[in-house]
């Protein structure tokens, strides 16, 4: 009944603070929007200067369009180095010679897959037969790491909000006062995980609507399980963020806080790939939730995998919420022992 | 005022402070301590700022407790969460919901007392009116003023009608008329059976009580009406029966 009372309490403070409201909803629509135009750009089409090569290899590059121009050779090299083409393409006794510009890595890359598959099919003249398991030809990598970013980002801002709300709690003084009553302090962190719980949840609700919908991110499994991983996430990080709160002193600690608790577990989150890393670093991923977050929420909307494979990750952040709610409630002790 | 004979027949003491020190890490901030809080008194915690006052009111509150030593409160052993409801504590610091109303805030801390919907209405009404507040209610409390605050702060203390009224510096920032008002209205309380412990550093606030414990570098240094102490000291003021016990 307390904690139902600390819960109509919170969200009583959030209907009066409109900004927050605001912050948790629009902040993380707005950066998921950004990545997404960043990252859905279509894909690169090299610019190539041609010096001499035979004709069917140049309709070959134009036909996987590549935009070919014809230079002749001193003014090959001065396009190149000021940046106008990616490439120089020269063929000396019919051996392709190609001089990259060479800056932008993902640009050299591209050329020379292009140059390669050119060169090779001009040879054999045969298509390889390319289907996929998961995700499409065309997938963006948005698609691939956008699921990741729509927990990432609910993870960050409840994490942020509800560490600097019950640390407000605790220099206000209204901590120490609400302790003066016969109130429990499991019903002060139930009511903080209710009170959170209820906003996070339209939170999660929009966001995740949000990116599917209007950002049209890749989704093919069920809307009803991201809704339940991203409310979960937002439970996790609202227990970790009041747990971590208890050794701040102030908000700036708490933002100091960032760069060891969150900015870590975005890196082994899977946002990166860390296939070449050492076996026991990748381990590291395991031990935060964010990994489960980003794994659960990757095979639903990627995979379109249902509540048998996610099991685990549920398993999990469940536990992690649990395990951070017990810890709250002993570290409540430090302010009143019984 | 019935009721109140028969409590006091049955024991004469609402609060007990027996042999009662208090340490953090270290530092001892309170060295046994004793004190006998009589029922329906007003009893006044006089000393400078960083004594140990409040570090004892929050032990009597039960939100502390004693490193070594025993408090009870209405016979009860202190801290013990049933008789936090027999409690109304004020602390030094509003403890408020700023972006709450008057209203939102005083509804809050009632539910924690479990008090009915109708009830709370009720005493919400009444404290309000006590405190003069009653045409701010629905203001938002971050829009208050230091005294408006205080007010509230004393209101909220007074939401569930504890028998234990426990105040830290309750007059801190309040103008001499507002001042005089709410004394009136401890003595008011006082009448009808409360037991109150103030706390305060101003010696002119320390005569308006029944009795004063005064406080020195966490050690009680006199225990008297505000009479006694004057004339066991032969000084014309508390201030001056301060300094004489302090040792000056």
């Amino acid at each position: 009944m307390r904690a139902r009372s600390v819960m109509i309490r919170i969200l009583l403070q959030l209907k009066h603070d409109k900004r927050t409201i605001g912050l948790m909803i629009f902040a993380p629509i707005l950066v998921l929007t950004l990545m997404s135009f960043i990252f859905n750009g279509t894909t690169y089409h090299p610019k190539i200067g041609i010096i001499n090569a035979p004709l069917s290899f140049v309709s070959s590059l134009e036909s996987n369009d590549a935009m070919v121009t014809r230079y002749d050779e001193s003014n090959a090299y001065e396009a190149l180095s000021s940046n106008q083409i990616d490439a120089v393409i020269n063929f000396e006794s019919g051996v392709p010679k190609v001089k990259l510009e060479g800056s932008d890595p993902s640009k050299s890359k591209t050329v020379i897959m292009l140059v390669q598959s050119t060169a090779s099919k001009s040879i054999q003249g045969s298509n390889i037969d390319i289907t996929y398991l998961y995700g499409y030809e065309d997938m963006a990598s948005f698609d691939n790491f956008g699921p990741i970013l729509i927990g990432f980002f609910i993870f960050f801002f409840v994490f942020l909000i509800a560490g600097v709300s019950f640390l407000g709690e605790r220099t206000s003084g209204t901590l120490e006062r609400l302790l003066a009553t016969p109130i429990h302090r499991w019903e002060i962190v139930v009511g903080y995980l209710l009170g959170f719980g209820v906003f996070t949840i339209i939170q999660s609700c929009i966001i995740a609507w949000f990116s599917i919908n209007v950002l049209h991110i890749m989704m093919v499994g069920s809307f009803a399980l991201v809704l339940l991983i991203t409310i979960l996430t937002a439970m996790a990080a609202l227990s970790i963020g009041t747990f971590i709160s208890a050794y701040a002193d102030n908000e700036l600690q708490m933002i100091q806080f960032i760069p060891i608790v969150v900015v870590p577990q975005v890196f082994f989150s899977g946002l990166f790939d860390l296939s070449t890393m050492s076996p026991w670093l990748q381990a590291i991923g395991r031990v935060t939730p964010l990994w489960y977050v980003a794994d659960a929420l990757r095979n639903i909307m990627i995979r379109g995998k249902g509540l048998s494979d996610i099991w685990f990750d549920i398993l999990i952040l469940t536990l992690t919420c649990i395990v951070f709610a017990l810890a709250n409630v002993l570290a409540l002790k430090k302010h009143r022992k019984i | 005022m019935q009721n109140k004979i028969d409590k006091t027949s049955q024991s004469p003491a609402c609060i007990n402070i027996k042999n009662v020190n208090k340490s953090f890490g270290k530092k001892q901030v309170l060295f046994d301590i004793n004190l006998i809080i009589p029922h329906f008194q007003i009893l006044g915690l006089l000393g400078p700022s960083g004594s140990g006052k409040t570090t004892l009111v929050k032990m009597i509150a039960g939100v502390d407790s004693p490193t070594s030593g025993e408090i009870y409160l209405l016979n009860e052993k202190m801290p013990k969460l049933s008789m936090m409801n027999k409690i109304g504590y004020m602390a030094q610091s509003d403890a408020l919901y700023g972006e709450l109303t008057a209203k939102e805030n005083l509804q809050f801390f009632a539910s924690m007392y479990s008090l009915s919907k109708s009830k709370q209405k009720q005493r919400i009404n009444e404290v309000m009116e006590l405190v003069n507040l009653s045409e701010h209610l629905n203001k938002q409390v971050k829009q208050y003023s230091g005294g408006m605050k205080r007010r509230l702060s004393l209101a909220i203390s007074l939401i569930h009608e504890p028998p234990v009224l426990l105040l830290d510096e309750p007059t801190v920032g309040i103008d001499p008329v507002l001042r005089k008002s709410i004394w009136a209205e401890l003595y008011k309380l006082n009448s009808n059976g409360t037991t109150i412990v103030v706390t305060t550093h101003v010696m002119d606030e320390a005569e308006k009580c029944d009795n004063l414990g005064m406080i020195r570098e966490g050690k009680l240094i006199a225990v008297g009406s505000p009479d006694e102490l004057k004339h066991a000291t032969s000084s014309s003021t508390i201030e001056g029966a301060f300094l004489h016990y302090g040792g000056a």
